[in-house]
């Protein structure tokens, strides 16, 4: 019997390979042991972090390092917080020198509340960065058009929102990601707003190459069980992507042959 | 004994007094902190961190040393 062999179908991301699809936020767990763990269950190959100040009056204070190996989990630094090119630029300098990090996820924001990307800083940054030797994988807006742009600019990876970060409230323009999926062949990665399994699984379905979670699976009530849902979602909506669904239709059309019925 | 001229600096974003022409590599050595897991910055320049013996500290320099922590 023919099976579908997952292993096969690696997610390439600027020449490195990666047999998950599920890429997950180190943020917001109660502790690093549990954040260490989530991953572990959610299977991810790739984690995002963040960079800031070491903490100098508390030498003992655990390091995120000691929890997550960054020879076995491809570390991806990324500029969550910071509001213009220039901030950014600085914080991913930064993280390339702790240890030769390329790939990155550059995130500029633009909105304190609403925490949407600036995307005309967001686009000045992808140049430069790209010039620079980084493998940039950028957090965006779901437009068609700046994702041409961005992709244009040298990024090497687009990662359009679902919905405002954090805000659980899962895909909310399937026709914008959908549009997006068709011009690109560069991954395609939904990052931010997810809320629950399902939400993955739509994601995928929709064509995109993998999805980013951090606060559905960190802020769960159980966040080990969301874990495992989260990655069994990313397995399935791959495999009903690549399986090909049916045509929709407005009636109904029985399952059951109606011939011979007595 | 003669008192050793003390110079202050910051450390981020905290003031430290250390003794002049003290390394970078000495200040960094006392803070305990791991070379190998951070990223220095010099006056908003990136240091070479293996170069930091050879960089000699000045009055008001500003030191910024960053690592990885959780983040989405």
């Amino acid at each position: 019997m023919e099976v579908v062999n997952l292993k096969k179908d690696s997610l390439i991301i600027a020449n490195k390979k990666f047999n998950s699809r599920l890429i997950v936020g180190t943020g917001k767990y109660k502790s690093m042991s549990e954040c260490a763990k989530a991953i572990k269950l959610s299977g991810a190959e790739i984690v995002t972090v963040a960079v800031r100040r070491v903490n100098i009056s508390d030498k003992n204070k655990p390091l995120l390092m000691d929890y997550i190996d960054p020879k076995k989990i491809t570390y991806l630094p990324n500029t969550a917080g910071c509001f213009n090119s220039k901030e950014a630029l600085r914080t991913l300098r930064l993280a390339r020198e702790i240890g030769g990090w390329k790939l990155v996820k550059l995130e500029v924001l633009g909105d304190k509340k609403n925490l949407f990307p600036d995307m005309i800083e967001t686009l000045k940054s992808t140049e430069v960065l790209a010039k620079e030797g980084f493998k940039v994988m950028v957090y965006c807006n779901d437009d068609p058009l700046m994702a041409k742009r961005l992709e244009n600019s040298g990024a090497d990876a687009i990662m359009p929102l679902a919905a405002p970060i954090g805000s659980g409230l899962g895909i909310q323009n399937k026709i914008n990601i959908q549009i997006i999926r068709k011009q690109t062949k560069l991954p395609l990665i939904i990052d931010a707003g997810l809320g629950q399994a399902s939400d993955a699984t739509i994601a995928m379905e929709l064509g995109c190459d993998g999805v980013l979670v951090n606060t559905a699976i960190a802020k769960a009530k159980k966040p080990f069980e969301m874990a495992l849902a989260f990655k069994n979602a990313v397995i399935a909506g791959r495999q009903s992507f690549k399986s090909g669904r049916i045509d929709k239709i407005l009636m109904g059309n029985p399952s059951s042959p109606s011939k011979g019925i007595i | 004994m003669k008192n050793i001229k003390k110079i202050k600096i910051k450390i981020n974003g905290k003031i430290k007094s250390i003794n002049q022409d003290s390394t970078l590599s000495s200040v960094l050595k006392n803070l305990k902190i791991p070379l190998n897991k951070v990223a220095i910055e010099l006056n908003q320049e990136i240091i070479d961190k293996k170069k930091i013996n050879k960089i000699k500290l000045n009055k008001n320099d500003k030191i910024e040393i960053v690592h990885f922590i959780g983040g989405g």
